[in-house]
Order: C-alpha cells, then structure tokens, then sequence
C-alpha cells in the first residue's frame, strides 16, 4: 500500500501541532498537566551565575584515582544539592578536575567557600592541653598538608612568624570561614578580622581558599607545631549534623555519632572528666569544650560559628568530607541583568534573521518559496520542542547555533528547488521535476550535512574541555538543527508540494520563478 | 557559459591577495590571545558612576595588580583584564573592598578565571580539534567518493579550501587583534570548527555536481565538466550563503556584545568558504587533473637547465 502525500501531510501537522503545544510556554492548553517540568533550561550566559572548575591538589604520595575524583564528586553534589541550585552541572574531567555549574546562584564566594573546602571533622585528645581555636595541629588522622593541600611536603624548618603566632597567640583567628569575607559585599577582609594583628591573613585564609600554589610565597604555608594528637572520632562516623541551639539560645551545630563511635566517645569521655577536648575541622580547632561529664547518647555541639559558618559546617558535614583537597583553575561568573540583556537582543536577531530570510526566500523562489517558509516555520518549531524536551541547556552560542542552523535550514531547500527549477526548464511536468528535483538534491544534502554533523561532534569534545556547556550547547544545538533541517527538508517541503500541485491553480511555471506559462503546454515535451 | 575555470589563475591570486597581508601579521603579531589561553581574569563592572580607566588601574597596582588593562564603555561598565584573581579569594575580597572605597557600589556583571596551565591545556586541546576535525571531514569525503578515480584529490582539494578559510578568518583576526585589540577566545575556536564544517559543507555540494556531471559525461573534458557544474550551482551557492549571511548579520547587529567577533568570525568564514567552494577547490581539481603543477615545476626544471653553467 503506498501512503498518499496528504496522508503524510496530515501526520505532519499533527507533529506540527504537537511541537507549538510543547513550545508554548508556562501552562497553556495544559489541563492534565503534562507540560510541568518541561522548560527551556538557560545556560550561565543567559540567566546569570558561576562556573567553577575545582582541580584535584592531592598532598604528596597520594594518587587521585577515577574512584578517588568520582567520590569527590558525588560529595560535591550533595553540598550542591544543600545550596539549593536548580538544574546543576557536577561532571568529573578529565584525570583530576570536577566542573561544577549553579545556574541562577548569585553568591560566587559562599559557592567556592561551601564547594572547596575539605571539612574534615575531628574530634581530638588534646592531652589535656587547651588549645585555642584557630590553632593548626596534626592529628593520627594525617599532617595539616593532608587536608590543607599545601606544599608536596611539609618542610622541616619552621615557618617564619604564622605558625608562632598560630600557637602561641590564642586570639589569632577565630575559624577558618570566619577569616574569610562572608558578606555577599565583600566587606571584610581577613587582614582585618580584629585579633589577627600579628599574623596576617595567614591564619585565617590559608587554611582552604589561599591557593598554595600560586600565591607560593605571598602566602605563608600554615605549619603545624607541636605533637600529634590522638584522633577519637572523624566526620566519617557521624550520623547526622543539624543546626541547633546551645543553652544560651545561640545557634550552633549539633551531630549525633554512629552506634560504634558512640560507645568510642562514652569510653573517652568518661576518662577524661574535667579535661579539655578540641573539635577540629580542617586541622583547625574550632573550639575546644571542656569536658563536663561522659557522654554515652552520642550527641554533641560544636560552639563559636556565626550562624552562616554553622549553616556552611552542617551542610559540609552532612555531605562528608572531600577525599582530596580541591583548588579553583577556572571560574565564571555571570551577573543576571547581562544574561537578560543577551536574551532579548537574541530574540530580536532571531526575529530579524529570520524575516530576511523567508523574504528573500519568497521573492526569489516564489511557490517553492512560501512552501519553504512554512517548512522553515515548522523546523523552528520542532527543533524548539527538541530543546525543551531533550533538554537542551540553551546557551547565547547555543542561539548562535540555533540563528545558524536557520540560514542552513533553508540551504537544503534552495538546492532542491534549484532542481526543481532545472528540471522545469527542461521541460518536465511539475510532477516529475519535483520527485526529480528531490532525488537528485539527495546526494548534497547528506554530504554535506554529515560534514557538519562531524565538526559538531569533534566541536562537542573539545568543549568538555573549554568553556564547558557553552561551546556544548552550541555543538548540540547546531547539531539538532541540521538533523531536522534534513527531515524538514526532504519531508516537509516535499509533501507540501505534491500536494499543492494537486490543485490545478498552481499549474503555471510563474509560481516556480520561471517564465510565465500553463503547465499543459509543457508536459508533453517533458516525458 | 561563464567561463570560470578558465580564470581560475586569477581566482587563486585573488586568495592570495586577501590571505599574505593576514599571515604576515600573525608571523610578526601573532594572535591576541584572551584568558581562555593566556590564563588570568576577565572582570566586568558597572560602576554607579562614571570612572576613568586611569583611577581604576592605580587602584589594582595598588593592589598588587599592576599590568592590568581596564576599558570602559557607556553606562558605567569597565571591563578589567588582569592576571589571575581568583573567585571567593581573599585577594578578590580585598580588591572590591578597595574599589568600592574608592568609587561607591558596583555590579559585578561577570567575572572569568583561568589558571596559567589550564590555559596551556586548552590551546593544545583547540589545536588537536582543528586537526581532528580536518582528518575527519577528509575521511568522510574520501569514503563519499569513493566512486571517483581518485577520491582522495577530492578529500585534498576540499581540505585546501579549508585550510584558504581557516587561514582568511585567523589573518582577519591577527589583523584586528594587532589594530583594534580584539581578542582570540575558546569562541573562536568553536566559530572555525563552524567554518570548517560549513566550508566542506560548501564544497561538497559543488562537488557532488561533478560527480554527477562526469558520470552523464555532460562535457568533453574534465575542465568543462567542471566549469559546467560551477556554474549549475552557483545560484545556489550564493542563495544559501546569502540566507546564512542574512541571519549572521541579524546577529551580529542585533545579538548583543558578547558574541559579537563570534558572529563576525563566522560571517568571514562563510563569505571566504562560499568563495573558496566555487573558486579554490574545484578549480584545484582541474589544476591536479591536468597535472599542471607537474608541468609548471617541469619546465622550472626545463628553465634551470637552460641557464649555461
């Protein structure tokens, strides 16, 4: 049975139909709700917020492993989860980089304060010492370079004035996150943190966001002095973390131990009534309780946060410790008036090209013409249902693509009709110079979108690499174009014309952009 | 018929004329490499009131940032290159803190970090794409004429006009970077790979013809049947290019700062890929086909010989 072209048509328009239903946006025409959740995801570029790739600073010996990186990563998604971004991107690349994207997020320093740091939780035996927080010791757990990612290897010599004045001046800081600016404003700097006059910035900042590396030198390397403490519990046996209230109505975080390191912690506590414990994050104390009397249900709270650090602290520890210090190669931010600003010039370049192109079209290929716009309209409408169904994150290159793939829509329409005509003028019915002028266009139109099809693939790798989803979407976009640009082409406009020529108005060469002549007078010489 | 092969000489030297000027920049200045490659920062502010670039660069020397470069445009925005600051660094607190003193409340509009190696890193990476993509598109013409006697001067002659275009739109670019300032960013590269694709997408159609043409043995030798199939889809060709230059151009009006030297890489290449199609790469084949290079080297020998010693 052969199916007639109306019959195609008809299916056609119930595509059609399908795709505008799907691009229409927020909830028309939807009363089962099946259009929830389907949106147009907007890349960084266009609705504002960061990009930032983390690389792997693992301290010496240790190797980072796909097991190792592929950990980290899934830590790093739970503590994005606990931002709250809509739609991330968390993606290992390559040997030792994790790329994280947080769409909408508008407070970069809060994302690489809550992303990089280890938060390795400790709670140590500090022999009965009072160690004041602030204060960098090594543990059983490992030396400070293990979390902190600072030198390959700790040298011997004391560092110059940071690590006296980190144990012998116990107001030096007063947490890790606190020597760092925590407004949004930027205002304070950990120079400026009050009790910090004798060590500057060191203290304070290098223990995470100081990238040891690069400022090597301005940057003084935290040393840890002194003996090693005995390591009771880690982060790892935690249960849970939660804010909470102390009695002084202050907030703070609380945890709650896992059965075995419950019982670890009653042993201990239970021993050491009346002496000081350190709770350690980072090799950094914290703070450091006395101890009151044992504690056998397993709970404890961690005083002396700010309430963003406890909110900060809770997330981090909830999401467990990163496996390998992380450092920040590459970072991107876009505020969200530049991103809307992009959209509504794209929107009106979209509008733009694409009216001199359907102009151009119908002037010069008349019939043919019209019938390409209409294909190029229901292209546009398909590849835009595409976008939303698949989902594409769309990009300000990715429109780029999308605006493109319009201009080389319309390229496999031209060479058909251009067939089409040829085949016309050489005196064939309109009938045959179509199914002729289709056949013959065939060949081109798979050469030459294959080549393309084969740049956007090469084009999708290299932007793993570069610049990430940006270049991607306009790889994938660009790509999705010239996929139905082909259907669009070889089905849609061949449809539209069979049928048409059914009716008998449209047997004159004028509608073709030829000479003005009936269709009767050719036809025989044609076949 | 329009006798295009005929000229094809001057065709090639029309090439020349436009690419030399673009290579001898880039021998003597090279490209401009911005941040993707170089490593270092990219910030974009627009300040609350109107700064001079001046006033902005005493502050980052400062502060310990003293080889940047700050421009400003209307409404207050001032981009700044400078090397590395890192987001959510104490240095980059620090910095606003101190501009903020110095000229009210800004908006941060964006700010791009790259480190040094990864910068490195990408560029090998964008070469080893271009490469790719060539190798790949040769590969694919090699299979698709296959039929051909030599299928692969086809996969060659189209690979030369590509490399015609890659060469036109990085000598346009070596020349604006070296004049205007105009950067050379990972959005460059994804506009060649584009080029690239669209080149080949260009030629093949005209090749296609050939193809064809010689199949039906529409002409008595190969240099008409060529000529016979530029022609036949020169319309086309200029048709489609003129709707991609049409949408391009809608673009790089109307489609904002951002993408702006995207779409006027793209718009170069296209132009230069439409050209090349019709008068580089098949007009290579007739050159290959009448072994005219064989000749041409031939009777420098020829001439050499003459010379009495």
């Amino acid at each position: 049975m052969r199916i007639k072209p109306w019959q195609t048509l008809i299916v056609i328009l119930l595509l059609t139909l399908a795709a505008v239903w799907v691009d229409l946006p927020g909830q028309s025409l939807d009363p089962l709700g099946w259009k929830s959740g389907i949106t147009v995801r907007q890349g960084l570029d266009l609705q504002g917020g960061i990009q930032i790739v983390l690389e792997a600073r693992p301290p010496a010996g240790v190797e980072v492993t796909q097991d190792v990186l592929q950990g980290t990563r899934d830590t790093i998604e739970r503590r994005v989860n606990g931002l709250g971004v809509s739609e991330p991107v968390i993606q290992t690349r390559g040997s030792n980089q994790i790329l994280v994207e947080l769409p909408g997020y508008r407070d970069p320093e809060q994302a690489v304060r809550v992303l990089q740091r280890t938060a390795l939780l400790e709670i140590i035996d500090t022999n009965g010492q009072y160690l004041a927080p602030g204060t960098i010791v090594n543990t059983t757990a490992g030396p400070a370079s293990d979390v902190l990612g600072s030198e390959p290897t700790p040298t011997a010599e004391p560092a110059a004035t940071p690590s006296a004045g980190e144990t012998s001046t116990p107001s030096a800081t007063t947490s890790q996150t606190g020597g760092t600016p925590t407004s949004a404003n930027g205002t304070p700097t950990p120079g400026a943190t009050p009790g910090s006059e004798s060590t500057p910035a060191a203290g304070g900042s290098a223990g995470t966001t100081a990238s040891p590396t690069h400022e090597a030198g301005a940057t003084p390397t935290p040393e840890a002095q002194g003996p090693v403490y005995e390591t009771i519990i880690t982060g790892a046996e935690l249960r849970d973390a939660y804010p909470t209230t102390d009695q002084f109505g202050t907030l703070v975080v609380g945890f709650e131990l896992k059965g075995e390191a419950t019982r670890k912690f009653c042993e201990y506590t239970s021993s050491h009534v009346g002496f000081p414990m350190s709770i350690v994050v980072d090799k950094q104390v914290i703070s450091s309780p006395r101890i009151e009397s044992a504690i056998c249900e397993g709970r404890g709270i961690i005083t002396g946060l700010n309430a963003q650090e406890v909110n900060e602290l809770v997330l981090q520890l909830k999401s467990g410790a990163l496996a390998v210090p992380l450092e920040v190669v590459q970072s991107r931010t876009v505020g969200p008036t530049l991103g809307q600003d992009s959209i509504d010039k794209s929107i009106v370049a979209g509008l733009v090209g694409l009216g001199l192109v359907a102009l151009f079209m119908i002037l010069y290929y008349r019939l043919p013409g019209v019938i390409s716009v209409i294909a190029l309209l229901m292209y546009t409408s398909f590849v835009f249902a595409l976008f939303k169904l698949i989902p594409v994150v769309l990009t300000l290159p990715g429109i780029a693509g999308f605006i493109l793939s319009i201009g080389m829509a319309v390229d496999a329409n031209v060479l058909i009709f251009a067939r089409l005509r040829e085949e016309l003028r050489l005196g064939r019915t309109v009938a045959r110079a179509i199914e002729e002028g289709f056949d013959h266009a065939w060949p081109s139109i798979r050469d030459s979108n294959i080549s393309t099809m084969i740049t956007c693939v090469i084009l999708f790798w290299f932007g793993r690499y570069v610049g990430a989803t940006i270049i991607q979407g306009f790889a994938l976009t660009l790509f999705i174009g010239v996929a139905v640009s082909m259907f669009t082409a070889i089905v849609v406009s061949r449809n539209l014309l069979r049928v048409l020529l059914t009716s008998r108005l449209f047997h004159n060469l004028w509608w073709f952009g030829l000479e003005s002549r009936p269709m009767e007078a050719v036809s025989a010489a044609g076949d | 018929m329009l006798d295009l092969v005929g000229k094809r000489y001057y065709w090639f030297l029309l090439s020349l004329l436009v690419i030399v000027p673009g290579l001898v920049s880039l021998t003597l200045h090279g490209l401009n490499l911005s941040i993707d490659f170089t490593g270092g920062t990219l910030w974009e502010l627009q300040m609350s009131r109107p700064v001079q670039p001046g006033e902005v660069r005493d502050v980052l020397a400062a502060h310990g940032y003293p080889d940047s470069t700050v421009q400003t445009s209307q409404d207050n925005v001032v981009l700044i290159r400078m090397k590395e600051l890192k987001e959510g660094s104490p240095e980059k607190a620090e910095l606003a803190t101190a501009l903020r003193e110095r000229f009210g409340n800004f908006t941060e509009l964006r700010i791009e970090s790259v480190g040094p190696t990864l910068g490195t890193a990408i560029r090998n990476r964008a070469v080893l794409a271009v490469a790719l993509a060539s190798l790949g598109v040769l590969g694919y013409i090699a299979w698709a004429f296959r039929n051909t006697n030599n299928p692969f001067l086809y996969g060659i002659a189209a690979i030369i006009a590509m490399l015609h275009d890659v060469a036109v739109v990085v000598g346009t670019f070596s020349i604006l970077g070296w004049l205007r300032g105009i950067e050379v960013d990972a959005l460059f590269v994804t506009a060649l790979l584009t080029i690239i694709g669209f080149s080949v997408h260009d030629t093949i159609v005209v090749f296609d013809r050939i193809r064809e043409n010689l199949g039906r043995r529409a002409a008595p030798t190969f240099e008409e049947v060529v000529n016979y199939s530029v022609v036949q889809t020169l319309v086309r060709s200029l048709n489609t290019s003129l709707t991609v230059v049409f949408t391009l151009l809608a673009l790089f009006l109307f489609g904002g700062e951002t993408i702006r030297y995207f779409v006027l890489a793209l718009l170069i290449g296209i132009v230069s890929g439409t050209y090349s199609s019709i008068f580089n790469a098949s007009q290579i084949l007739v050159v290959w086909e009448n072994r005219e290079l064989h000749r041409f080297l031939a009777r420098l020998r020829g001439q050499r010989q003459h010379v009495p010693a």
